[in-house]
């Protein structure tokens, strides 16, 4: 039964092992899917590109629908894995922030290091900024420890907080991720038009 | 020559569900979702344990992470990292995307973009920081285990991530018609 590392049914070097082979196929998505194209990373907030609600959200549904099947059928204790616990204040406030590094930087960590070892200079840039940002994030912890520890609700699965059942929630989920699909695929259509052969092209539309 | 696959690219539904598996497989074999923040989070305490191991001591952030039999930049996040970079340009190899470009829309000068670049990659680095974890570690991975600090990152990034899209939107397109 699963986890297998966190019950010691695997050595330490073989578990890096894994995470470096995890790491090779998820950089190779990553590259495959377009997300080394900071452009097409923007799209998603101004409708001209779909790819990342599409990737992002088949992504969650799938490992959501996978963890919930391998718990369901006994082969995952999820309480030995990776749950995080729920501060809710300051990631509200962290991920409002990455909203705004989103918009202005145009990647996140993971497509940033994706496109800055295949030549994307302005991810080269981006991750500079990132290690300056952590730094700086350390250097100055004293001030931010206190909001950083706020809001603590320990691990809190979203479908007890909610009250429903796991299966009804997933479902739901689901269909809001096509409704998603649909729409946005019609926001790209639209802008077919108004975007020029080139740009097309560039954004591998 | 143009290369015909530099812009092809693998359905993007397919690409979601084969990087949805894999953070089954890490999360059945390691007890890890997928990462990235966490990763550069490690190397930069490793770089400091380094320099100033007393400093890295008394640092109420890195503390936990260094000490007697603690390497910090020994984890499973920076394997995962050095396995993406890899498979980036492993794929980028096969398509024909090797090359030093920069990415940004054609009305914006190299420089802004990468002014922007610098300053996005620096919020990003706090906003990750406070959240704790970053599109990959804090939401993918927590809504695989349906966690709601992981919901939370979703509604945040995206909703916070449209409002300051139609503010900033000079920086990727020229003007909403």
């Amino acid at each position: 039964m699963g986890p297998l590392f966190p019950q010691e049914l695997l050595s330490s070097e073989y578990n890096l092992l894994i995470g470096f082979l995890i790491g090779i196929a998820f950089g190779f998505l990553l590259e495959a899917s377009g997300f080394t194209n900071t452009r097409k990373l923007a799209g998603i907030f101004y409708g001209y590109d779909a790819t990342v609600i599409k990737v992002f959200f088949s992504a969650s549904i799938t490992a959501l629908l996978g963890m919930f099947f391998l718990h369901y059928l006994g082969m995952i204790d999820i309480t030995a894995t990776f749950f995080p616990k729920t501060y809710w204040i300051p990631t509200l406030v962290g991920a409002a922030i990455m909203g705004l590094g989103f918009v202005v930087g145009g990647f996140c960590p993971g497509t940033s290091l994706s496109a800055a070892v295949t030549g994307k200079i302005d991810a080269m840039v981006f991750i500079g900024g990132v290690m300056i940002g952590i730094f700086g994030f350390i250097f100055s912890f004293k001030l931010w420890a206190g909001l950083r520890s706020s809001g603590n609700m320990g691990k809190v699965n979203i479908t007890e907080w909610l009250g429903i059942n796991e299966g009804i929630f997933i479902f739901i989920f689901v269909v809001i991720a096509i409704l998603t699909f649909i729409g946005f695929q019609k926001w790209q259509d639209k802008w077919k038009d108004k975007l020029t052969q080139e740009d097309i092209d560039d954004l591998g539309l | 020559m143009k290369n015909t696959n530099r812009n092809f690219y693998i359905n993007p539904y397919l690409g979601g569900v084969f990087i949805g598996l894999l953070i089954v497989v890490a999360y059945y074999f390691s007890g890890e979702g997928l990462g990235s923040s966490g990763g550069f989070r490690d190397m930069a305490i490793g770089a400091i344990d380094t320099v100033a191991p007393n400093y890295a001591e008394n640092n109420a952030f890195v503390s936990p992470h260094v000490g007697d039999g603690k390497s910090p930049t020994h984890t499973w996040l920076v394997y995962e990292l050095l396995g993406v970079i890899f498979g980036a340009i492993l794929s980028a190899a096969i398509f024909g995307r090797l090359k030093f470009t920069i990415g940004k829309a054609p009305h914006i000068t190299n420089k802004k973009r990468l002014i922007y670049a610098l300053i996005g990659g620096l919020i990003w680095g706090v906003g990750a920081s406070l959240g704790r974890g970053c599109t990959s570690g804090l939401v993918m991975s927590g809504i695989a285990v349906n966690s709601l600090s992981g919901y939370i990152g979703l509604v945040g990034i995206f909703g916070f991530g449209f409002i300051f899209a139609y503010i900033f939107k000079g920086i990727w397109i020229k003007k909403i018609k």
